[in-house]
């Protein structure tokens, strides 16, 4: 089959299109041809395509009704498999070879669909139905839902890895231009001849807007021709950055704009030399909004028969595709301009059946071209109701009074294919309402438009509701310039000689027709299409009380589809205004939020995907640790070692082996990443007395002490220990996961408060490889690989520190311990950690050394009754209820951070939840973490709550399940039986005991 | 998002460098002890939640790390200075600046 034989509605001359360079592709599996320069839109309509998609609630037959980024029937999935884009709007997809492309709306096929035979379904479904199905018994969504998400459809996700790069640049300019139409380019143009740095961004495939099938002179030239002349002027410029197939989706504070370009879209699916596509995150010092309007269509009957289009996309589609899109056409229009229409479709050759005219004498100067063209015009009359199913058959016309609010006479049916329909149009005023201007209604061009500026921006051209060629360059030229004199360049203004523009005549403000029978009862009225939204919908709305336009919104779900309503919602405002019995202005529209239009996830993520999405840090000893065969938890953005299983090992068993080693012999565990900050100064005591619940100030060089430290509400926050390294020079550790914070917390104590202290803080966790040797022959592993040390008992004590020398290493040796063992933490350089980590495994391996992870730590931590913070406390608990009144001085003159709240009431009543040790009754029963605590075994539901588990573990040592959990009043309840009702319906009984399981006197660790 | 000038670095910076810290000139009570539960819960909790311009304390976390002041017009965003701690506000702007 040739090509022209395909294309029924191709005209065989005109257009913007590349005839010379044919392109193939399917749609819902069928293969069609098209030309370069086509969207995929244009292309179906060229090959006479009349469904292409299914209505969400409906399920009624869907054709393309505009050619741009407000389409909300055309909505396809491109592709399959991994690079597959799921909601793009035919009208905004370029075409090229071999473009596979699927409607998400419609099975089980957009011909013969499924959900239309359950004719109940649309019956099921009034306004208010999300409202009225979530506030309902949850069994009756999950019964929608499931026809929904399977009928209605809304793109499938790729299931894999996108295989595509994304980009992100970040920019500063003088001046970005939204919008490269006569407005836009003006003033880029403008803006660009003073030199200040200029990005001019448009949506479409090539610049020009209306422009592109113009038929006015520009300083005596055809508008095609300033077009080109300028489009290369503003290319000179190393100044000036045109990015069209560039979507300025966000607006943002302090004029930040976000940019999704398309840079491969047009070419392929999938690029794989370099990204598909690219935002850019641009700082702009001033904005120049020319992002024109939207045509607006009229409401009546069944105007959602494909086949009914806006008058503007159907001149669109004859002058810059050379596709006219039907044989027979109506017009349908309220105003002058939408005679274009009219008249093109009669220049392409085929039959214009008649223009309808909602105004009783419109008199400009097209209206008197169109008849005498002998173009057979209805004044005072009205399209109101649409004959046809799958395409428009026909159209029932009736006269109309003169205010537009009844029928005057009975209605006739006029043949036709096409109805072309224009309501007037609506500024674009997304990108200002998203900096939170209002947009204003405006009787005068019966439209909103934007309102006043909060930020260094200025709405020109059809986007501030002027419509002729000539005062849309004159705005444009004049918001460049001032743009750029804001910027700081002196510029000169251009003025532009435009002839050939036609005069329009007033328009009429009517938005929804009436129909033979009320609104209640005719035949659907569309106002939103992709939601099926109707005219009886917001009328029964308003009826319901809905008086607030916001509310509506959610009550009927007007403006919620993927086209966030920019077809219809000004229609559905003037709607329920009517129905209200007061004006547009007072009820006002709804704010407009970024995206402008669907932006890819894979855009905004751009290269911060995979392992650069979040870095990973790793201690010097990592590739040891990945020897030995550990496995790895995630603390923070740390790696550590969970467990070192060996072969024929599960968890249980590798833990098990790692806490008995610590305990009869002696382990060895990575400790690099606890939090270190160096701490030095004058008043670095006196500093860390104030934050401490403990005495610092007496604390001696060669000393380490434990400390806690509480928010200003009393509640544990951190701990650790810090030791005095000088005179004036202290070492803290922090938690691994409490570093970053910890560091905030003095900084910002010290800087807002304290700045009188001479104090510095310095991050040094990542200077130093921590290696914990811990067990009772700790000593004697030590002792091989450090002589300069006197390690006896009574020269080096528990909560002592050392300068030494570790295999030949400059070492930092603290007797610190967190097993409750003998134990020593070797603090070497990172650069030297390695190697004094294979040393010291080296000289252990007689004495039985076993590297451990996080998991046998916690374990050995819990026997004996050493919280952890963050997970045995959570921001709700003191340290007395910590059991851990003696971390508390009360004789600093001080009076520390969190020290007055003790005192609150609350934190001094009793019932507080306290922190105690439970041993299930069944010693093999380990309590889940998080498990509840009740009181009574058989207690009735609800049952009060008396508490939960903290930490919970099998512990090796003592053959039998430990668990921490917070029990009101658990002090005081020692011996008592509590239960822990599950989740599978067990309950399981348990002693609530001492939190030290193990070694209570802390001999051990004192040796 | 913002651009916020930092009074030590005299730069304008985007705010992802920035960490926002909460309402300024909050001074810790000297004397704690001496303050009934309602006041020092006063002192806690409690902050103005203003609408319109507000003083409020931001650190230049992945700068110079200093903490300062910026007064900020909680409906607008937007910003009439950043002041280094310790030191007075000017005047505030009448209303809304623009
Ligand atoms: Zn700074």
């Amino acid at each position: 089959m040739s090509l022209e034989n395909t294309q029924k509605n191709r005209l065989a001359i005109g257009g913007r299109i590349d005839r010379s360079r044919a392109l193939s592709f399917t749609f819902n599996g069928k293969r069609y041809s098209g030309f370069l320069g086509d969207t995929l839109a244009s292309a179906l309509l060229a090959n006479g395509v009349d469904v292409v998609g299914r209505s969400f609630k409906y399920s009624r037959p869907r054709g393309i009704m505009t050619a741009g980024a407000e389409e909300p029937n055309a909505i396809v999935q491109l592709g399959h498999g991994a690079a597959t884009i799921p909601n793009l709007r035919a009208t905004q997809v370029a075409l090229y070879d071999g473009l596979e492309a699927r409607s998400v709306n419609g099975w089980p096929n957009v011909n013969f669909d499924l959900t239309r035979i359950f004719s109940l379904f649309g019956r099921l479904m009034p306004p208010g139905f999300y409202y009225k199905t979530f506030m309902g018994p949850k069994k009756l969504w999950m019964f929608y839902e499931h026809f929904i998400r399977k009928g209605a459809g809304l793109g499938r996700a790729p299931t894999v890895r996108d295989p595509d790069i994304y980009d992100r640049i970040n920019q500063h300019c003088d001046v970005l231009v939204v919008g490269a139409g006569p407005a836009g380019l003006a003033a880029a143009l403008a803006a660009a001849r003073t030199g200040a740095r200029v990005i001019i961004a448009d949506e479409q495939e090539e610049f020009g807007g209306s422009l592109l099938a113009s038929d006015v002179n520009i300083d005596g030239k055809a508008a095609a021709h300033w077009l080109a002349v300028t489009l290369a002027e503003l290319a000179k410029f190393e100044t000036v950055t045109m990015l069209p197939r560039s979507t300025v989706f966000g607006y943002y504070d302090h004029n930040f704009l976000t940019i999704a370009e398309r840079c491969s879209d047009h070419i392929a699916l999938t690029n794989d030399k370099a990204a598909r596509q690219r935002i850019h995150r641009v700082r702009a010092r001033e904005v120049v909004l020319a992002c024109g309007a939207i045509e607006r269509p009229l409401v009546f009957a069944a105007c959602d028969v494909p086949g009914v289009m806006l008058a503007g996309a159907v001149s669109t589609y004859i002058n810059r595709y050379a596709v006219t899109p039907g044989k027979g056409l109506i017009l349908f229009t309220n105003n002058d301009r939408a005679y274009e229409t009219a008249l093109h479709w009669h220049a392409s050759g085929r039959q214009v059946v008649a223009v309808v005219d909602s105004r009783h004498n419109p008199q400009g100067d097209l209206v008197q071209k169109a008849a005498a063209k002998g173009v057979k015009v209805l004044t005072g009359h009205a399209v109101i109701e649409v004959l046809g199913g799958k395409r428009v058959k026909g159209a029932m016309v009736a006269p109309l009074s003169a205010d537009g609010s009844k029928l005057t006479g009975q209605a006739k049916a006029l043949q036709c294919d096409t109805i072309a329909s224009s309501g007037g149009w609506n500024p674009v005023v997304h990108l200002s309402s998203h900096t939170g201007a209002k947009p204003i209604w405006d009787e005068e061009i019966i439209g909103f438009r934007p309102g006043k500026s909060t930020q260094a921006e200025r709405s020109v051209g059809a986007a501030a509701g002027t419509y002729d060629t000539a005062s849309c360059l004159a705005e444009g030229d004049a918001s460049g310039v001032q743009a750029a004199i804001n910027c700081g360049h002196s510029a000169v203004a251009t003025s532009y000689n435009v002839t050939g523009e036609t005069a329009a005549g007033p328009a009429q403000a009517l938005f929804l027709l009436p129909h033979g029978k009320p609104t209640s009862r005719a035949p659907y009225q569309f106002v939103d299409y992709q939601l099926d939204v109707t005219a009886a919908g917001i009328e029964l709305a308003a009826r319901e009380g809905y008086t607030s336009v916001e509310h509506v919104k959610r009550y009927t779900a007007m403006g919620f589809g993927t086209d966030q309503g920019k077809l219809g919602n000004i229609n559905g405002m003037a709607i329920l205004a009517r129905k209200l019995n007061q004006t547009i202005a007072e009820t006002g529209t709804t704010i407009f939020r970024p995206s402008y239009t669907p932006t890819t996830f894979g855009t905004i993520a751009g290269r911060d995907v995979g392992e650069l999405f979040d870095s990973a840090r790793f201690t010097a000893v990592q590739h040891w640790h990945e020897q030995a065969g550990a496995k790895f938890e995630d603390v923070g953005q740390w790696k550590r070692p969970w467990y070192f299983p060996k072969t024929g090992e599960d968890m249980d068993d590798a833990v098990g082996r790692e806490c008995l080693a610590v305990r009869n012999h002696v382990g060895i565990l990575d400790a690099s990443t606890l939090g270190k900050i160096d701490i030095q100064g004058p008043d670095a005591a006196e500093f860390l007395n104030r934050v401490y619940t403990n005495a610092y100030l007496k604390l001696a060089p060669g000393k380490c002490r434990y400390g806690v430290m509480l928010g200003e509400d009393g509640m544990i926050f951190d701990d650790g220990v810090t030791a005095c390294l000088g005179e004036n020079h202290y070492l803290m550790f922090t938690t691994t996961g409490g570093a970053a914070g910890v560091l905030n917390w003095l900084e910002i104590w010290h800087q807002t408060e304290w700045p009188e202290l001479k104090v510095y803080f310095t991050s040094v966790t990542d200077h130093w490889t921590t290696a914990t040797v811990t067990g009772p022959n700790a000593r004697k592993v030590i002792a091989k690989v450090c002589s300069d040390i006197d390690l006896d008992g009574d020269a080096f004590k528990f909560m002592d520190w050392r300068d030494g020398t570790v295999s030949g290493v400059k070492a930092r040796v603290f007797r610190i311990s967190f097993t409750g063992e003998l134990s020593y933490e070797v603090n070497v350089p990172a650069h030297y950690g390695r190697h004094v980590w294979e040393k010291l495994i080296e000289a252990g391996a007689e004495f039985g050394i076993t590297p451990y992870g996080t998991e046998t730590m916690h374990v050995l931590r819990a026997e004996k009754g050493f919280i952890i913070v963050g997970q045995d406390t959570d921001g709700s608990v003191t340290p007395y209820d910590m059991n851990m009144a003696w971390v508390v001085s009360s004789k600093k003159s001080f009076s520390f951070l969190g020290k007055r709240s003790l005192d609150r009431s609350d934190c001094t009543r009793t019932m507080r939840k306290q922190l105690v040790g439970l041993k299930t009754m069944d010693p093999l029963d380990v309590l889940p973490e998080g498990a509840q605590i009740v009181n009574e075994r058989n207690a009735p539901i609800p049952a009060a709550m008396q508490g939960h588990v903290t930490s919970s573990y099998y512990s090796a040592c003592l053959e039998r399940s430990i668990a921490l959990a917070v029990v009101k009043g658990g002090l005081d309840r020692l011996g008592e039986q509590v239960f822990c009702p599950l989740a599978d319906g067990r309950v399981i009984a348990a002693e609530i005991v001492s939190s030290v399981f193990y070694d209570p006197s802390g001999a051990r660790q004192n040796v | 998002m913002l651009k916020i000038h930092c009074p030590y670095c005299d730069e304008q910076r985007e705010e992802e460098e920035f960490s926002y810290s909460g309402e300024a000139h909050i001074s810790r009570p000297l004397d704690p002890g001496a303050l009934s539960d309602a006041d020092w819960a006063d002192y806690l909790f409690f902050r103005k939640n203003t609408r319109g311009w507000h003083h409020e304390m931001w650190q230049h976390s992945a700068g110079c790390r200093r903490y300062f002041n910026v007064t900020r017009h909680t409906v607008t965003y937007e910003i009439f200075e950043s002041y280094p701690m310790g030191t007075t506000p000017k005047a505030l702007p009448k209303g809304d600046a623009r």
